[in-house]
């Protein structure tokens, strides 16, 4: 092969350089994020599965619900806990930090949701 | 008679047309199916729930610093900003004199002292809203129980609810509610924790206190005017709720009538 002593190196220290990211370990990139769960509440309004990918709908329904139907502000988990239907009023009462339980995955995903816009965060956290 | 393929397409076609067109004119102008544009304006509904309230305004004349106390207590409720000034104001029920709370009802040769009362006003939530019909993004809308909300995460700020509003009820957030002034005073002095804020570019305005309603408080201006009996809240719909009994003997004004709106305030002068 024509020139064979410059090819084969450069095209090595391509695949390298290009795969770097998938062999080397020290990169934090593919870690999932672990975001903080509460430490006194067992059981969420749903099951995480759904919670992990559904929240944002949940929350959408529950403000449709209540602000222009009259729907109930409360609701009860499967074991039959009461909670309210309000992200400031219901899901910060047990997600109560913010910056350790929604930013850490909305951060990780580079999603970034108007909710704190208007509504309150815990003042603890803050 | 000269007939050829071309003329005789055209006269297939306005056949056609006319054999579809003319009967279902005729059907539904002969039958009254058609209607002017607007129909017929609709009526308060006499069934179901609607929430209505009585201004008493001597009372609010004997007290003074009521009204303050009414309107404190709404906006440190609903955490709404105060900018400091006129232009910026935002305001869910607040005091103007009666020239401009009833601009339609005759201003000639009144008592002086008609112009000295304090009266306080707030959204009308009227059974026949024009801020929802203006609304392009539905973000305010009637609710069955006769309050008109508004959902703050639709509005667009278009202001066509304001511009729609007769009674100037809406306020539109030109600047942070969250901010501070050039002295480092926050616009909201203290933050309620059980309600959020608005934010800029948003249109705001009374709710007649939905959230409180529905854990079975009354309002929380009602509740500040509760000792002196200045407001009368409560189910209109319902003969033995307190406001209809007040309504049935005591003569009441609304605010400009004859627009159709059917306000659900009503003021004892």
């Amino acid at each position: 092969m024509y020139g064979k002593q410059r090819i084969i190196p450069a095209l090595i220290l391509f695949v390298g350089v290009m795969t770097y990211p998938i062999w080397s370990s020290s990169s934090d990139a593919a870690k999932a994020p672990k975001p903080e769960k509460p430490k006194d509440y067992k059981e969420c309004v749903a099951p995480a599965q759904f919670m992990r990918t559904t929240h944002m709908k949940l929350l959408n329904d529950w403000r449709d619900d209540i602000l222009r139907e009259g729907g109930s502000r409360t609701g009860h988990t499967a074991d039959g806990t009461e909670f309210v239907r309000s992200l400031q009023n219901g899901c910060m009462k047990c997600h109560s930090n913010k910056k350790k339980f929604c930013d850490v995955c909305h951060t990780y995903t580079s999603v970034k949701p108007y909710c704190w816009d208007c509504h309150l965060q815990p003042k603890e956290a803050m | 008679m000269d007939s050829n393929r071309r003329d005789f397409l055209k006269l297939a076609g306005l056949t056609a047309v006319a054999g579809v067109a003319i009967p279902s004119a005729f059907g539904s102008l002969l039958k009254g199916e058609a209607m002017a544009s607007g129909g017929p304006e609709p009526v308060a509904k006499t069934t179901g729930k609607r929430y209505g309230m009585v201004i008493d305004v001597k009372k609010f004349a004997e007290n003074p610093g009521l009204a303050e106390k009414c309107i404190n207590a709404c906006h440190t409720n609903h955490n709404v900003p105060d900018f400091g000034n006129k232009k910026d104001e935002i305001k869910w029920i607040w005091v103007d004199s009666y020239e401009h709370v009833f601009p339609a009802d005759s201003q000639y040769k009144r008592p002086d002292n008609l112009y000295k009362l304090p009266i306080l006003t707030l959204c009308n939530h009227c059974d026949n809203p024009p801020c929802v019909r203006a609304c392009p993004t539905k973000a305010t809308f009637r609710k069955k129980d006769g309050i008109v909300g508004m959902d703050y995460h639709r509005c667009i700020g278009c202001r066509f609810c304001m511009a729609a509003c007769p009674y100037g009820a809406r306020s539109f957030n030109w600047r942070d509610p969250r901010g501070k002034d050039a002295n480092g005073r926050p616009f909201i002095k203290a933050e309620n924790p059980q309600y959020p804020t608005r934010m800029r570019g948003v249109v705001e305005k009374c709710n007649f206190c939905t959230e409180r309603l529905a854990i079975g408080k009354i309002p929380a201006c009602v509740e500040a005017a509760a000792e002196a009996k200045g407001l009368i809240f409560g189910d209109m719909n319902d003969p033995n709720a307190e406001i209809s009994q007040v309504l049935k003997t005591t003569y009441t004004i609304q605010r400009n009538p004859a627009l159709g709106t059917h306000p659900s305030l009503f003021y004892i002068i």
